[in-house]
């Protein structure tokens, strides 16, 4: 024990804690033991809680008929269905706000961001507000707010009614807006739709080789072709022929007032337009500070060097500033995306069924298995997130400066 | 070459520059009017504020005050704001369902706070940070009341027990790490046997107590500023030690643990957090166990937010290079030493902004206790909102919580930028 001890000195007890040889093991030794001992008495409590309560760990409740009812739902479900079907939906739904708000906040944010950095000085401080008024306030005083917003200064379906109606419809009677939500016209998807859809990927494939072989004419000759105009004829053009050679398979069902409310069409709930409008708008104002800041990132040189290539301004802002100004965007951008995900679980306060609102909400409290069905909830949002973060480390990995 | 006529010998006196391009009329220009879309934006900009500005100062100048309810104000001028909401409300706004004559310990509370953190904010002030110091237990008990001796008697014991340190240390033990944990057992035995006696005995002689309230009476921003203050506090030296133990290179065992401890609590939102905290936390913890439901949100908020500070404060140790930490062990400083003195200022200098980012999170995220129905401001404007005489009112009340949310938060971002200004020294 003492081989490698140069100075002959005796082992002590108190070195396991002054000698920086022994420190660093004898310090995890120390937090192995109260860690485990930690860990070992509150699985000692919960046994024993769940005994005093009679209750098991068991995650067959999740088999059982669900027997509540879930306004807002993209996939089939009755109340007949299982809790496992009920938490689904939950699923769902949280990934549709999540998945719109984010494309929202996506597009807004970078609006935002770029205008922040306007010559014009008016519309450079009024977005400095924008920013500042959004970030600064609750997102959950947003939510109530605009859902607040929504169910009062919108008019009640029956005020649709009648020769002289108070409200009207909106874009050619196809939108109704009222205080029990937005009614949208549907479309229908008759025979031989699928053809059209078929013919769409099929553009769009024609379209990408187009581009690539552009891309290379330019790189050969140093001209290109027109790409975006072909690719619009590309797109549109046998679209239209084919809708009109199956016969107009894709119609519209129209929203219509029927009784004391709307009938058909596509309806989406204040709750929902009111989550998702308020989760993003608040991240939109975060994405901003984020583009505006990794548009400055880019030092001035670069405008400079590029300018004095003879590129013109909007050839230095595409192939110059942006592909270098996302290497600091993307990845904060992207964990915007995560806290967009992980605020729509506030979802509860408008009463939109979210996975927190059917897992964590109404499962939970019929079944009273409170810790299997937090655990499930945490782990849904845990794996989200571990998945996103994922993405951001790939993204960082292959967009590094390679190098330096 | 005689026939030059006239040289001149004189310089000309620069004529100033056009009257379109200095001044107020250039900056305009430059700024405003630089180009047909440039003018096009203005113009529409302020139309857009114009219509804004004559829609609400209307709205907002003419606003009743002192009507009973919705209705009466509807009946006066249905086109104007009804503050009355705010007049009949605005006690429960800021002090829940505090009782109506202890109102002045809240606002007391608040005004040493004020008092506490200048201190800290201010260099200026560092001789006064003895205030700060005591301030914790002094607002403990002006809030929550009940004997002032019980709040005292923690910090008398504490302040035994570094006294016994530093005789132990001095005078009687060599080894500074027996004195600190013979101090720490003295301090134990102290709290376990001696302070309860000791505080009911200074009660007899010192009869010094406030009538106690319980925590389901806080509320509104006298909560919000509670939970929010305490988990600032709070949850910085936590995320420090997350961020030392998640860079630790000698210790994987403690790096596993604060990575682990970390990811988890930004895995998941903060609403499954305090759910496990009103749910889930009588699971954990010895049977017949139930404490405070207002300590338990400050704990889960403070965890919370120091999984998130200890990711800034690690981006701020990044930034740290190498040499600083080879220069401070070539000194021969021990590893607090040099974290305290040399790795820990240039780290946190770097990461204000986040950390600031993070306590203004930590603000607003106060707003989600009221989904676990305690009564924050966001609870409470709906509790109003559900009630007879104002259902249907919206503007006036959530514009004022907002605003009152904003001037924190806006408070707090605008000081970081002057703290960013004023610890910069560009090398």
């Amino acid at each position: 024990m003492n081989s490698d001890n140069f100075s002959g000195e005796k082992f002590r007890f108190g070195m396991l804690l002054s000698d920086t040889r022994y420190r660093a093991t004898s310090l995890q030794v120390i937090t192995f033991i109260i860690f485990v001992a930690v860990f070992f008495w509150l699985v000692d409590n919960t046994v024993k809680n769940l005994a005093l309560m009679g209750k098991d760990v068991s995650f067959s409740f999740l088999g059982m008929r669900a027997g509540y009812d879930i306004n807002q739902r993209l996939i089939s479900y009755t109340n007949d269905s299982t809790h496992a079907r009920a938490a689904l939906v939950g699923i769902l739904n949280t990934l549709l706000v999540a998945l719109v708000g984010c494309i929202i906040a996506t597009v807004v944010g970078v609006f935002v961001g770029i205008l922040r950095l306007s010559r014009n000085w008016i519309i450079a401080k009024l977005m400095s507000v924008y920013i500042e008024g959004f970030r600064n306030v609750p997102v959950l005083l947003w939510i109530v707010m605009i859902f607040a917003l929504l169910t009062e200064l919108t008019p009640a379906p029956k005020a649709f009614k009648g020769e002289n109606p108070e409200a009207s419809m909106l874009f050619f009677e196809s939108v109704a807006v009222t205080n029990r939500g937005t009614y949208l016209p549907m479309p229908i998807m008759g025979e031989g739709a699928y053809w059209l859809v078929v013919a769409l990927c099929l553009s769009l494939i024609i379209i990408i080789f187009l581009v690539r072989y552009s891309r290379g004419l330019k790189e050969k000759t140093g001209k290109g072709l027109p790409t975006f105009w072909i690719s619009a004829c590309v797109l549109v053009i046998p679209f239209l022929l084919l809708y009109f050679a199956l016969g107009k398979p894709i119609t519209f069902s129209y929203p219509y007032l029927k009784g004391f409310n709307f009938k058909d069409g596509i309806h989406l709930r204040n709750s929902f337009l009111a989550l998702t409008f308020a989760l993003a708008v608040y991240t939109s104002a975060f994405i901003g500070e984020i583009v505006r800041s990794g548009i400055l990132a880019i030092s001035k040189g670069q405008t400079e060097a590029a300018s004095a290539l003879g590129l013109r301004p909007n050839r230095i802002m595409s192939l110059i500033i942006l592909p270098q100004a996302l290497r600091v965007i993307v990845p904060p951008m992207i964990s915007q995306y995560l806290n967009l995900t992980k605020n729509s679980s506030l979802a509860i306060a408008v009463g939109y069924m979210d996975v927190r609102g059917t897992l964590g909400g109404i499962t939970l409290n019929q079944t009273g298995r409170e810790l299997e069905s937090m655990l499930l909830l945490m782990g849904f949002y845990l794996s989200v997130s571990l998945l996103i973060s994922s993405v951001i480390n790939y993204f960082n990995r292959s967009f590094q400066i390679v190098g330096r | 070459m005689s026939n030059i006529a006239f040289v001149r010998k004189k310089e000309i006196a620069p004529s100033p520059p056009p009257i379109t391009e200095v001044g107020i009329i250039g900056w305009i220009k430059q700024n405003l009017f630089s180009g047909w879309w440039n003018s096009f934006l203005t113009l529409f900009c302020l139309y857009f504020l114009f219509m804004l500005a004559a829609e609400f100062f209307p709205w907002a100048w003419g606003g009743h005050w002192h009507t009973k309810s919705l209705r009466e104000c509807l009946d006066l001028d249905p086109n104007v704001a009804c503050f009355s909401v705010l007049t009949a409300r605005w006690k429960q706004l800021l002090f829940g369902l505090y009782p109506a004559e202890e109102y002045w310990r809240p606002t007391l509370t608040f005004f040493l706070l004020i008092l506490s953190i200048i201190p800290i904010l201010f260099p200026r002030f560092i001789r006064f940070f003895w205030f700060s110091l005591i301030y914790p237990g002094l607002a403990l008990w002006l809030l929550w009341g009940g004997s002032f001796w019980s709040v005292a008697i923690v910090y008398i014991g504490m302040s035994l027990g570094v006294a016994s340190y530093f005789m132990l240390n001095q005078r009687l033990i060599k080894s500074s790490p027996m004195a600190l944990l013979l101090a720490l057992f003295l301090t134990v035995i102290f709290f376990l046997f001696i302070s309860d006696g000791m505080a009911d005995l200074l009660g007899d002689l010192v009869p010094l107590s406030l009538p106690f309230v319980e925590s389901l009476k806080f509320g509104g921003f006298t909560l919000s500023l509670i939970v929010g203050v305490t988990g600032i506090v709070a949850s910085f030296p936590i995320g420090i030690l997350l961020a030392l133990g998640r860079q630790s290179k000698n210790l994987p065992l403690v790096k596993m643990i604060c990575v682990g401890f970390i990811e988890f609590i930004r895995g998941v939102p903060l609403i499954t957090l305090l759910f496990v905290a009103s749910v889930l936390l009588n699971y954990f913890l010895p049977p017949g166990t139930n404490f405070d439901i207002v300590l338990r949100v400050i704990i889960m908020v403070t965890l919370f937010s120091a999984a998130y500070m200890a990711e800034v404060i690690r981006g701020g140790l990044a930034g740290v290079t190498i040499g600083q930490h080879e220069a401070s062990a070539s000194l021969g400083l021990t590893y607090w030493q040099s974290q305290r003195l040399i790795i820990m200022p240039q780290a946190l200098k770097i990461s204000i902004p986040g950390i600031v980012n993070t306590f203004i999170g930590l603000f607003k995220d106060t707003t989600l206790v009221s989904i676990i129905s305690l009564r924050d401001p966001v609870g409470l404007a709906s509790t109003i909102r559900a009630d007879a005489k104002w259902n249907g009112i919206y503007w006036e009340l959530y514009i004022a919580i907002g605003l009152m949310f904003f001037i924190f938060c806006f408070g707090m971002s605008k000081y970081s930028q002057y703290l960013e200004k004023k610890l910069k020294t560009d090398n």
